[in-house]
């Protein structure tokens, strides 16, 4: 039977026409409704006794949390963290490419340094560092065994309490990001280091053009994973005078034992830095993050393509090497 | 004659105790397109390889445009070479592979401009222009902002070509260059390298078209086992092959 004569369907034209959106009743989740409210229940519990208990003595917090004191603690935070991870971001990849080199002078060389740095505390080796005046009083310049020396000066001038603090966090993180980098490298798709090579690129031109920037996707979360663990960590510095928010705040408390008010003030403010630090994170993942996504839109007007190009191109100008016309 | 512009003299490679080119002898003169084929494991993508030194041989010779691949020659002994030399070596060689390997993170015209800028020093709007032309030629030129995961395989295959192009290669090397295309994909990439050959670059195809190898290649050579058991013209190999795994083969991918 012709389907036209068939009088129960509506003719083909019609029938393709977009039907309206289904209305229904969706399922109702009560248990999510109860389960919610409990929860606001207790949350409300916990603040309000927070906010009553005179020990919290909300009024230092205030007090505290913009004086000039703290600003300052905060912001050798943010040189000890930004440096640290500079350091140890730098160290890191240069680590990993030592490892994964052919050159096994090298590779031992990273091995050794990722063993020793991730096997000590890192408390200790700020302490080493913060007492390295008490291991050697001066530094030299110089060839060593040859007694030839360009300068000598007092550790302790030459490295403060800033710079101890820099050279333990620092040099602990590379080891770290230095295994965090390699997985990042391997990642990446050995035909694409075969694809820049046999462009004639050399290794560490294909390390740097072509896999290092791909592994940065992969490398990214957790790099900015160890930045906020970094954050908190250089309180650890509190040990050689660091001068950093909790060393600073430690000071006040040491003569004013108002303990648990500046210490609601330091994880207010290290909140506020991990906040801030997530955000930049955000927009690192995007950027190393381009050319993954096929929901991206197609690309905004050409504006590289220089003037008079497309013309000479329409000239019927063969794409093939002049020697091979 | 002029010097031949791939010579492979009993060509010897294996990976660990696995013996994967026996001996290969093959010669290709400038010019020419020659066809590998063969079933799978029978070593062409090794010998191909090979010629751009991405495999290390073993034993035999295997020079490229009268060149020792990977090896400096004086006074009857073998230098290995730098991995500088190595790499200047390649930068006169195309290759284009079956998985593409475009750079994700660069746009079409960056993965063909970064190689000349970068290692053949052109300047920045030399490389645009010829990174232009060839993809114009490849019929690209409207993709050129674009990340190579918006393109099809197919497209993006033709920006590959287009890559190695840029580098002016005196060989192009192509490593099944459709097997990973949808088919209806796979015709606009054999139009491209046909279209290569006519313009007169000495290509080494491995490849199971068959219908490319009969109307393109000048040669044909099929490997099996690790050596190679036929080498003619297509009309030889196709319709009176020496060898029984030959006919064996074909009657298979036919």
């Amino acid at each position: 039977m012709a389907t036209t004569a068939d009088p129960g369907k509506p003719p083909v034209a019609q029938r393709a026409q977009r039907p309206p959106d289904i209305k229904s009743v969706p399922v109702r989740h009560y248990g999510t409704w109860v389960f919610a409210a409990i929860v606001i229940y207790l949350a409300v519990a916990v603040l309000v006794s927070l906010a009553k208990n005179p020990n919290m003595e909300w009024n230092v917090v205030g007090e505290y949390l913009f004086k000039p004191l703290t600003l300052r603690g905060v912001v050798v935070t943010i040189e000890l963290t930004i440096i640290a991870m500079l350091i140890g971001g730098i160290g890191g990849v240069v680590l990993a490419v030592m490892r994964l080199s052919k050159n096994p002078v090298l590779g031992v060389i990273a091995s050794f340094y990722i063993w020793f740095f991730r096997g000590t505390p890192v408390l200790v080796q700020i302490l080493i560092w913060g007492f390295l005046g008490a291991l050697y009083p001066t530094i030299f310049m110089g060839l060593p065994f040859m007694g030839i020396i360009f300068g000598s000066w007092e550790t302790s001038a030459v490295i403060g309490a800033f710079a101890a603090a820099i050279l333990g966090l620092g040099l602990n993180e590379a080891a770290y990001d230095a295994e965090l980098v390699r997985a990042g490298i391997i990642s990446v798709s050995p035909g694409q280091s075969e694809a820049a090579l046999s462009l004639g690129m050399p290794w560490g031109m294909t390390m740097l053009r072509v896999v290092l920037p791909q592994a940065m996707r992969i490398i990214i979360p957790p790099f900015g994973n160890n930045t906020i663990s970094m954050l908190k960590t250089t309180s650890l510095v509190s040990v050689i005078g660091g001068n950093e928010l909790l060393t600073r705040l430690q000071t006040v408390w040491g003569q004013t034992f108002q303990i648990i008010p500046l210490l609601v003030v330091a994880c207010i403010w290290y909140l506020a830095l991990t906040t801030v630090f997530s955000i930049g994170q955000y927009y690192l993942e995007k950027h190393y993050g381009k050319g993954h996504s096929r929901k991206s839109e197609a690309p905004k007007k050409q504006k590289k393509q220089p003037a008079g190009l497309a013309t000479k191109l329409e000239n019927g100008a063969s794409a093939i090497p002049e020697e091979h016309r | 004659m002029s010097e031949p512009m791939v010579l492979a003299e009993n060509v010897w490679k294996s990976f660990g105790s696995n013996v994967v080119l026996k001996g290969v002898d093959m010669r290709v003169e400038k010019g020419q397109v020659v066809v590998l084929l063969g079933p799978s494991g029978g070593g062409k993508s090794t010998i191909l390889r090979c010629i751009n030194h991405l495999e290390k041989i073993q034993g035999g010779r295997l020079s490229v445009d009268g060149t020792l691949v990977g090896y400096h020659e004086r006074n009857g002994k073998l230098y290995e070479m730098t991995t500088r030399k190595v790499a200047k070596q390649r930068s006169a060689i195309g290759m284009v592979f079956q998985a593409f390997n475009l750079f994700p993170h660069m746009t079409t015209l960056e993965n063909v401009t970064v190689a000349p800028i970068r290692v053949k020093k052109q300047s920045h709007q030399e490389a645009l222009e010829i990174g232009t032309k060839m993809l114009t030629r490849v019929g690209l030129a409207d993709r050129a902002d674009y990340y190579p995961s918006q393109l099809s395989g197919g497209q993006q295959q033709r920006v590959a070509i287009a890559r190695a192009l840029c580098m002016q290669p005196k060989l192009m090397l192509f490593d099944e260059p459709t097997s990973a295309l949808d088919p209806e994909l796979v015709g606009e990439v054999l139009d491209v390298m046909k279209e290569l050959a006519e313009t007169g670059m000495t290509m080494v195809v491995v490849t199971h078209e068959i219908g490319f190898a009969r109307e393109v290649a000048d040669l044909v050579a099929v490997l099996d086992g690790g050596v190679v058991i036929e080498f003619g013209p297509p009309s030889q190999v196709f319709d009176n092959p020496h060898d029984p795994r030959t006919a064996e083969f074909l009657s298979a991918v036919l």
